[in-house]
């Protein structure tokens, strides 16, 4: 379980994160949404203790990572995958040797044992096909799925997606959402989404947390946020729904 | 802070900062096994593939030494051997170790200062840390490495080819008989010379590739901020080369 509490953050005396707990609870697929410029991403990195908080604790399996040690943090940092924005891939290497990176640094498999560990996470992604290629000459959605393969490939605890399908066209980001769902449900991890994307959040989430404004504004399951009758929650949700619907409209502009 | 006062703290907060990544880099030294084969990989960019360039320097080096020596020293009352007795002394001392240190500044620094930057600014280097990696001992201890070891060995090399291109200098202009620019080098060959060169390369190659670390591991920005660090990496290689030339002078002669 990771629990957030009461965490202050603030870069050049400007407060990026006030007062914001959660507790994202084992198994779940727990959505953080908000505005860009919310503090969304902030918080992800607080997460996996690429930033420390200037206030509150940040605790994995009950220990505080904004405590410990930069080592102890990296056996910490080793249950959870990440998949970030641009896919942060290593443009030094192409698509297979990228998934088998952390397979090759962590752990003393053969090559034969990598060789058929990578295979079955670009399967998972469905692209099975890819592995020789250069990472400069994959798509937006491909690159994603090559990270997603990646952050995967040492069967982590948590996994976390940073904005998974910005900038990816409605029919690669359905792709990316159904990937999501079904390495939740198969690999029985915890997944956390960091998302202002709330097709996506309606489609792969059990929780939902909002952050409005530096806060956490409001905390709930899919189903209460249908209910909900937060003015700010409503606006940002029917915000979304616009842009999907221009999105999907077969009359649109 | 003010922006005055962030200016004038702006170079002591460089230095502090240079100074805590060197303490990690040196730290991490103990994971060294982790890093072998990435030292090699720099070993051969930065020191192999930068022969043919430091030879060329310094072989013209050594033939404009020569050209320019004879012009300004010969007359009937100097022999001409004294061309080899200053032509040698000058690579050894002074120009194998400071024309390779400024190759290396515009070759090695600005293309470290370029890959880090680029990684720091696609998240790379978040994603080495998010796996559990030290992002610092990954990267930036193999090239320090490479910088140290492999700095010196080209600056052998330039000496060899210095002294071969005033060589062949003296015998193509006629200036001086390879027989009594040889004779002139072993009669006033100091064997300090050499030893003040290879110390010279040495902190060279450490300056060069830490502080290019340092600017392009410490990137902001996106293509601009990698630009900014690209020019700051090899400008402020090349100035650090000449106040350690002068301060290495001062001290060691």
């Amino acid at each position: 379980m990771i629990r957030v509490e009461n965490v202050y953050k603030s870069f050049a005396g400007r407060p990026v994160l006030q007062d914001v707990s959660l507790t994202i609870r084992e198994g779940s697929t727990q959505a953080i949404i908000g505005r860009s410029g919310s503090g969304k991403s902030v918080l992800m990195k607080h997460i996996i203790g690429l930033l420390r908080p200037d206030q509150g604790r940040i605790l994995v399996n009950h220990t505080d990572i904004s405590k410990i040690s930069y080592n102890e943090l990296r056996k910490i940092r080793r249950q959870f995958g990440v998949l970030f924005q641009g896919g942060a891939l290593f443009d030094s290497m192409d698509s297979f040797e990228n998934v088998a990176f952390p397979l090759r640094t962590f752990t003393s498999k053969t090559d034969q044992e990598i060789r058929q560990e990578v295979q079955t996470c670009l399967d998972l992604v469905q692209l099975s096909n890819v592995g020789s290629k250069s990472t400069s000459a994959l798509s937006g959605g491909m690159r994603k799925r090559i990270a997603l393969a990646r952050a995967i490939a040492l069967r982590p605890r948590y996994i976390i997606y940073d904005e998974p399908t910005s900038g990816l066209d409605p029919e690669t980001s359905n792709t990316i959402n159904e990937l999501i769902r079904n390495l939740a449900r198969h690999l029985e991890i915890t997944s956390i989404v960091v998302t202002h994307d709330m097709h996506s959040v309606l489609q792969i989430a059990d929780h939902v947390a909002f952050i409005h404004d530096t806060r956490m504004h409001w905390t709930g399951t899919t189903e209460e946020l249908h209910q909900s009758n937060d003015t700010i929650l409503r606006s940002f949700v029917k915000a979304n729904e616009y842009v999907i619907g221009t999105h999907h409209s077969p009359n649109s502009p | 802070m003010p922006l005055g006062v962030l200016r004038v703290a702006q170079p002591f907060m460089n230095i502090g900062r240079f100074t805590i990544l060197m303490s990690s880099a040196f730290m991490s030294l103990r994971e060294l096994k982790t890093y072998r084969q990435n030292t090699q990989i720099q070993m051969v960019r930065i020191g192999i593939e930068s022969i043919p360039i430091v030879a060329l320097a310094a072989a013209f080096s050594g033939a404009v030494t020569t050209v320019q020596t004879a012009y300004q020293l010969v007359s009937p009352l100097i022999p001409p051997k004294i061309i080899g007795a200053v032509v040698v002394p000058s690579l050894t001392m002074e120009l194998g170790a400071v024309v390779t240190g400024f190759i290396l500044s515009g070759r090695v620094g600005a293309r470290i200062a370029a890959e880090l930057g680029t990684m720091r600014v696609t998240e790379q280097i978040d994603a080495l840390e998010a796996m559990g990696l030290n992002s610092i001992g990954y990267l930036i201890v193999p090239r320090v490495l490479a910088g140290i070891l492999m700095v010196p060995v080209l600056y052998v090399a330039a000496c060899v080819i210095g002294v071969l291109g005033g060589l062949a200098a003296a015998e193509l202009t006629g200036v001086v008989s390879s027989a009594e620019f040889i004779l002139g080098a072993r009669e006033h060959f100091d064997t300090f010379g050499p030893y003040f060169g290879l110390i010279k390369s040495f902190v060279f190659g450490f300056l060069i590739t830490a502080v290019s670390c340092h600017i392009g591991y410490f990137t902001e920005g996106g293509a601009d901020g990698v630009g900014r660090s690209t020019t700051s990496a090899a400008v402020m290689s090349c100035v650090l080369i000449l106040i350690a030339d002068l301060v290495l002078a001062v001290l060691l002669l």
